[in-house]
């Protein structure tokens, strides 16, 4: 109450009447206090005791069991298990179990769900293997995009023109998709500042924040339902 | 109320500006300052969060609550998870309807959750309590179906149900048919509602839409005894959802013929005869219902019986002409509620004026006299019944916390408005120097504010007037608050109980499996109390202490909802009158 007044010259040249504020003459001002209130506080009354009967009882039931079983339900997601402090032998083998947690384990109604939200079920390791005997071509056609945008554009006009000519580099397409994917590392971000290193320096940088979801998503149906314009 | 929310989501388009020219060094996230009420909300919504659905939706949910809207990279990169956990996340707040999304101007989704959504979790049985009062056992059922999975189609809820019904009955099985007219009664009284699209709606989506509400109600029409009730459901599936696009019933079945045999309609028909339309609780409903029922029980426990029945019957009058949760209804003539009152309560003419003449003069001012014609028309007005409820549980909190002397010191100034400390401790008739102390203990703890009126400009102490007075709103919104962290309190309280005694319960259930496997075994009791001894007595006992702290954690959780709900619903209404 006082704070302005210690400023200038401590308790007791106060500002402003005491008397005002209801303090008499005699009284003196309550000491300062100085330390944070206590965490708890002791309790001058007594809580009212809960209120108890057959409707109180039922909704206790209903809490608790509700509790329990939204624990076991799919929307729980649970952690994926943490990398223990050492490697075991046997973690190779419980991999199946972690492949598990990876979808959702349950399916939302996709029509009004963003389709962004989707995720990509991994592939086996096995599918990499087959087709890295090609990744190295990949790699040099990726690295030729960044480096000269003109032969990139050449190339991009060869492939508009032969996607007019016709259906038959569907196939490449699709391959070359594959291979990216088992390119990009298990991290799918990394992927994402892969597609932004290939666009920099074009005008489509602005837009570099389309973070490539849906060109991964396509490609995604691409891979299982053929490709889709 | 989530007014510190709202500023977030307001800023944080500011932010994307920004994040635009900065590229990807960092994600730009604005400093807010949420305010007291608004950090508790997210304290006690990460709680719940993660005791429904995990550490990871809590983590996303809590992020996304303290700082607005975001970007699905955004909020990967702002909570440090991993791509698809947030996908994840996402995808169990957007089916429990507390989250929408929407795209910015960039074309990019961006998501914002509901707080005030994730907190009515703790109302949860609450909902599933109403439905069974109201509809029996298959309502709950239904209810409680819906309340965990989110959304549903109706065909999944009722085959779920009328499955659990009849495993719940051992051998008494439940029609599926009578499911689907319970289901179909919630809907009528739009306790239940459709899941709304997605803001992003193409026209042709639209099309499409309602093409399946037409599905809908054919899908309705399918089992023969439902017949009887078509009229009876017919226009309330269209007007069910919050999607009502048909203009009426007319227009409807005009629509109706061309489009079936379109090629559009077969397109999302290829499984469940009602593919598409999904279901979710209508939380305004239940609120509406509760609110209602509170009020009447007061009044009921204030004049009598009947008073209750004519309140409720102008409720009924007034439920088609009024929008859900108004504060005030249409006004209706006393003739119209003599029309519809229910014959069992034998009423006449006379008394029923009366008994309106009396709750137009109570001075809750819950019935208004909005004119004469028509036998006097009356008006009933649900803020001011709600104030009132709200003033009492204040009176009781203050009585409970401070004592009765305070509290007949705050009735006081309830009462009277504006009081100088002097008046105060006159009219209270409590000696000066006591009044004082307590009145300045009120105010420090800020059930009391304090208006200044100076009678010079200088306002010098001396010279100036200190009204003390009650702010309604504000203190109900402090109350609030407090409550919001009561209940986060009470369930990190519980946490912490379930994890000192991990072991403990883990051992009894431990124990538990073995002495039912052992049972159904054929053991002898030798060996059950072998087994039965593993638990010593006080390890027993501390079991027993445990189940009785944590039964009345959840007690308290749910008692305390309750004035939650009360102080939540009064709120919205009285920022106009903030006067006191």
């Amino acid at each position: 109450m006082a704070g302005r007044g210690r400023g200038r010259g401590g308790h007791r040249g106060l500002s402003f009447d005491p008397g005002a504020l209801g303090f008499g003459r005699g009284e003196g001002l309550p000491p300062p206090t100085l330390q944070p209130p206590p965490i708890y506080p002791p309790l001058e009354f007594k809580p009212v005791s809960l209120q108890e009967g057959e409707e109180a009882d039922y909704l206790l039931a209903l809490k608790q069991e509700f509790r329990g079983s939204m624990r076991e339900s799919p929307y729980f997601i649970k952690p994926q298990s943490t990398k223990r402090d050492i490697e075991r032998y046997s973690d190779k083998y419980q991999l199946n179990g972690q492949n598990k947690g990876q979808g959702l384990g349950w399916t939302p109604n996709w029509n009004t769900f963003p389709k962004e939200l989707r995720i990509r079920e991994k592939k086996p390791k096995r599918l990499k293997v087959s087709v890295k005997p090609s990744l190295s071509v990949t790699k040099v056609k990726a690295k030729g995009q960044k480096s000269d945008s003109k032969e990139a554009e050449n190339k991009l006009k060869q492939i508009l023109q032969t996607e007019e000519d016709g259906d038959d580099d569907e196939d490449e397409d699709e391959e070359e998709k594959k291979k990216k994917e088992a390119e990009g590392e298990e991290e799918e971000e990394e992927e994402f500042y892969d597609d932004e290193d290939i666009e920099e320096g074009t005008d489509y940088a602005l837009s570099y924040f389309d973070n490539g979801e849906d060109y991964l998503d396509a490609d995604d149906d691409a891979l299982e339902d053929g490709p889709v314009y | 109320m989530a007014k510190g929310l709202q500023v977030g989501t307001g800023s944080s388009t500011v932010a994307y500006e920004n994040l635009g020219r900065r590229r990807k060094q960092f994600v730009y996230v604005p400093v807010l300052r949420l305010n007291s009420m608004a950090q508790s909300q997210v304290r006690l919504g990460g709680l719940l969060l993660q005791h429904q659905y995990g550490e990871i939706v809590e983590n996303v949910g809590a992020f996304l609550a303290a700082k607005g809207s975001f970007t699905l990279k955004d909020i990967a990169e702002g909570t440090k998870l991993g791509m698809n956990e947030v996908k994840k996340a996402l995808c169990v707040l957007i089916q429990h309807n507390m989250m929408d999304f929407e795209r910015n101007r960039r074309g990019i989704l961006e998501y914002t959750i509901h707080i005030n959504k994730v907190l009515f979790v703790t109302r949860y049985p609450r909902y599933i309590y109403c439905a069974k009062t109201l509809y029996g056992d298959v309502g709950e059922f239904l209810v409680e179906e819906l309340l965990s999975h989110g959304q549903m189609l109706m065909s999944q809820v009722c085959r779920r149900v009328s499955e659990r019904i009849t495993q719940a009955l051992e051998g008494q099985s439940v029609d599926e048919l009578k499911v689907r007219k319970t289901f179909v009664e919630l809907v009528e009284t739009h306790f239940l509602q459709r899941v709304a699209a997605p803001p992003s709606d193409s026209a042709d989506k639209e099309d499409e839409e309602t093409e399946l509400q037409i599905k809908e109600k054919e899908m309705f029409l399918i089992p023969p005894a439902m017949d009887i009730d078509y009229g009876k459901v017919n226009p309330t599936v269209s007007s069910s959802g919050k999607r009502k696009r048909e203009d009426g019933e007319e227009g409807d079945k005009v629509a109706k013929r061309p489009r079936s045999t379109s090629p559009l309609s077969d397109e999302k028909n290829e499984d469940a005869p009602d593919k598409g339309v999904y279901w979710h609780i209508n939380f305004t409903r239940f609120h509406q219902f509760f609110r209602d029922q509170a009020v009447l029980s007061a009044l009921n426990s204030k004049i009598d019986r009947y008073a209750c029945e004519i309140v409720r019957t102008m409720l009924r009058v007034s439920e088609k002409t009024t929008v859900p949760l108004a504060p005030t209804t249409h006004p209706m003539s006393s003739h119209e509620i003599f029309q519809s009152l229910p014959p069992e309560l034998d009423l006449n003419r006379q008394t029923l004026g009366e008994y309106l003449t009396l709750l137009a003069e109570d001075k809750t001012e819950i019935v208004n006299k909005a004119g004469e014609s028509g036998g006097g028309m009356y008006i009933l007005n649900m803020q001011k019944a709600l104030e009132t409820l709200c003033k009492a549980s204040i009176e009781s909190v203050v009585q409970e916390r401070f004592g009765s002397k305070c509290s007949r010191i705050f009735r006081l100034l309830l009462m009277k408005r504006h009081l100088e400390q002097k008046q105060v401790e006159d009219m209270a008739m409590i000696p000066a120097k006591e009044a004082k102390e307590l009145l300045y203990k009120l105010f420090s703890e800020n059930f009391v504010t304090m208006q200044e009126i100076p009678k010079t400009p200088d306002h010098a102490p001396s010279r100036t007037f200190y009204l003390f007075g009650i702010n309604m709103h504000q203190v109900s919104r402090m109350l609030l608050d407090r409550c919001y962290k009561a209940m986060g309190n009470l369930i990190s309280r519980r946490e912490h109980e379930n994890t000192e005694n991990r072991r403990l319960v883990e051992k009894s259930q431990r124990v538990d499996a073995i002495s039912a496997s052992l049972q159904s075994s054929g053991a002898d009791t030798t060996q059950m109390s072998e087994v039965e001894e593993m638990i010593t007595p006080p390890e027993r006992q501390q079991l027993n202490k445990l189940k009785h702290d944590i039964n009345k954690l959840e007690q308290s959780e749910l008692q305390l909802d309750e004035t939650i709900f009360l102080l939540e619903s009064y709120l919205p209404g009285s920022e106009a009158m903030v006067l006191y």
